[in-house]
């Protein structure tokens, strides 16, 4: 089922913007901070996103992504920097700029008591080119509980509503905060698809995940913040350049584990193949590995020990919290 | 979710601007749509707002069914007496109670945060709870005013200029109510906490004011700091529509001081105003 305008055509995508940011870039960060006390939650941030774009930000908890992402939503002024979404600057964007965004935040428990199709439905009314709810609810697998409570869903089918109220404005940029949470991998597969879908028909994307395989699956490009700043930045499959990405052979040779980081993994096989195999031929526990986004990721923000401080902190996803 | 709706899924209609935005009266009927629904679906919230106010009236006029109120020889059954208070009681319920408790709530639920992110105008957000709060108050002075008539024998106004008087007495102190309790929202820290930090101001009011006492029996410090807060001129200005004209002598001036009712409901008018619009947040406190 195609989701469709109830009130208007879409116009092609060729047709200039009035007002719209030079060459098709959805979002133009430069220099953006922001200070809670003494903490310097966004220390200079730069960042671009160009119309039709899937950008992941990743960052460790407290990285500054969560506070970076409500200043381009209009929800948080800045202390300083240059910030345009869509052409405009969020602290002045207006109703119809907010009608040209959408937003999936976390943790919204809202609507309880009205169903997933009222809820829809009257979301649609806000906008003034809404796509059809109903196929909306459709898109997010939601049909079967059309007509249900919202208050009765799992935490997966709040989220899915969560993503449908974001859409049903048919947003050019969608901001979505850690969407997936919550749900079975069944369920995070078809949201996968469905966000698929939405860039295919031209929206612009920026995700916020802790899940590196969404961020790898999903993103043309992703940022990676730490301390207020993107520290490296860069499509999915290379980044932190190539060096990042050197090929690690490991095996095990008279009873003693040794790697080796080689950009010749082959050569260094058969050099492994004359001197290290074993009477029957074999190299013992060989294994040849590329460092996986996780592994680069990790590298980037400080190595798994800090990352997982961070997620213990007690302040959760609440991670701006002043 | 099929693979066909995968496929094409909420084209964006690039390249221009919305077209012109949905008007701010479609969208206060539509939030007034959502919060009638709302409303009525939190069954405990409706008996509560409903039934409070003639439950005090069943409980006060069956126990003191006997007792007349008043004083030198000018008395009313007490029914009759205590009919105007439960009517203030009841705008102050449905007004600032209410509205306060349930903006508290949607500010820490996500529901503010997320009309934030739409196109949707604040006025809408307000017209709707304006429209909720009229139908509740309404349809429970209604319900009031025909159990009055009909179990208690209650007498009626017959006077156009008494309902007159009801009629600008119960709009200007809905208004009232309902504007100090978008002021007073974000008083509490949280939605868990609203209804523990509402309800007590008004069981004070209500005992202060002469709601559930005769007002003109309350010491004189209680009726001066009463009168500071409007409950007081709003039971005091139903008392000048239900009560026989003869019992204007036991009210504090001796008069109705219906200009009085006026002024002060006014000035909450917009002090509430004023302090609703500069206190008023969309997000949480804890959100920074």
């Amino acid at each position: 089922m195609e989701i469709t305008s109830t009130t208007a055509t879409p116009q092609p995508a060729t047709r200039p913007r009035p007002g719209g940011a030079p060459g098709g870039t959805a979002v133009h960060v430069r220099g953006l901070r922001k200070r809670y006390g003494t903490k310097q939650a966004v220390d200079g941030l730069d960042l671009d996103i160009d119309e039709g774009e899937i950008v992941a930000v990743l960052g460790p908890n407290g990285a500054g992504k969560t506070t970076t992402v409500e200043i381009l939503e209009g929800f948080r002024s800045r202390d300083g920097g240059e910030v345009r979404v869509l052409g405009e600057d969020p602290v002045t964007g207006g109703h119809a700029w907010r009608a040209r965004i959408g937003v999936v935040a976390q943790d919204s428990r809202d609507q309880a008591e009205l169903t997933v199709a009222e809820s829809v439905r009257h979301t649609a009314r806000y906008y003034p080119r809404p796509a059809d709810p109903d196929a909306v609810v459709d898109a997010v697998g939601l049909t079967p509980k059309a007509r249900v409570r919202v208050r009765s869903l799992s935490g997966g089918q709040r989220r899915r509503l969560d993503v449908a109220l974001g859409i049903v404005g048919r947003p050019e940029l969608l901001f979505l905060d850690e969407p997936t949470t919550g749900f079975d991998p069944h369920a995070r597969r078809d949201f996968w698809d469905l966000v698929h879908a939405l860039r295919a028909s031209g929206t612009t994307i920026l995700l916020t995940t802790h899940d590196l395989a969404e961020a790898a699956y999903l993103a043309d490009r992703v940022a990676v913040v730490r301390d207020g700043v993107v520290v490296a930045e860069g499509p999915p499959g290379s980044l932190g350049g190539p060096e990042a990405r050197v090929p690690l052979v490991s095996w095990t040779q008279d009873g003693v584990a040794r790697s080796e980081r080689t950009t010749t993994p082959t050569a260094l096989l058969s050099r492994l193949a004359a001197t290290a195999a074993g009477p029957d031929g074999e190299i013992a526990d060989l294994r040849v590995t590329r460092p996986t986004l996780e592994d680069v990721y990790l590298e980037l923000v400080g190595g798994p020990e800090s990352a997982a401080a961070e997620d213990a902190r007690p302040t959760g996803t609440q991670e701006d919290a002043a | 979710m099929s693979a066909v709706q995968q496929a094409t899924v909420a084209a964006p209609p690039r390249g221009r601007r919305p077209d012109r935005l949905p008007g701010v009266g479609t969208l206060t009927l539509v939030r007034a749509g959502v919060e009638l629904r709302q409303f009525l679906r939190e069954r405990d919230a409706v008996i509560f707002v409903f039934a409070y106010p003639v439950i005090m009236l069943a409980i006060f006029s069956t126990v003191f069914s006997d007792a007349q109120q008043g004083a030198e020889g000018v008395e009313v059954d007490f029914a009759r007496y205590f009919l105007p208070g439960m009517i203030a009681t009841g705008i102050m319920l449905t007004g600032f109670q209410s509205i306060a408790i349930s903006i508290a709530v949607e500010r820490d639920d996500g529901t503010l945060r997320r009309l934030r992110a739409t196109p949707l105008p604040a006025t809408a957000y307000f017209g709707g709870k304006v429209v909720l709060t009229l139908a509740t108050s309404v349809a429970q002075t209604v319900t009031l005013l025909a159990v009055a008539a009909l179990v208690y024998d209650v007498p009626m106004p017959t006077d156009a200029a008494d309902w007159a008087t009801f009629a600008w007495v119960f709009t200007l102190g809905t208004a009232t109510g309902a504007v100090c309790g978008v002021g007073f929202s974000s008083v509490p820290r949280s939605g868990r906490s609203a209804s523990a930090v509402v309800t007590p101001v008004v069981l004070i009011l209500q005992f202060i004011s002469g709601v559930f006492f005769a007002f003109y029996a309350l010491p004189g410090w209680m009726q001066t700091v009463a009168s500071v807060f409007p409950l007081k001129w709003l039971a005091q200005g139903m008392r000048s529509v239900f009560l026989p004209p003869e019992l204007e002598i036991l009210e504090v001036g001796e008069s109705w001081q219906l200009g009085a009712v006026a002024a002060v409901l006014t000035a909450w008018l917009v002090v509430g105003l004023v302090l609703g619009v500069r206190s008023f947040r969309w997000r949480r406190r804890d959100d920074g």
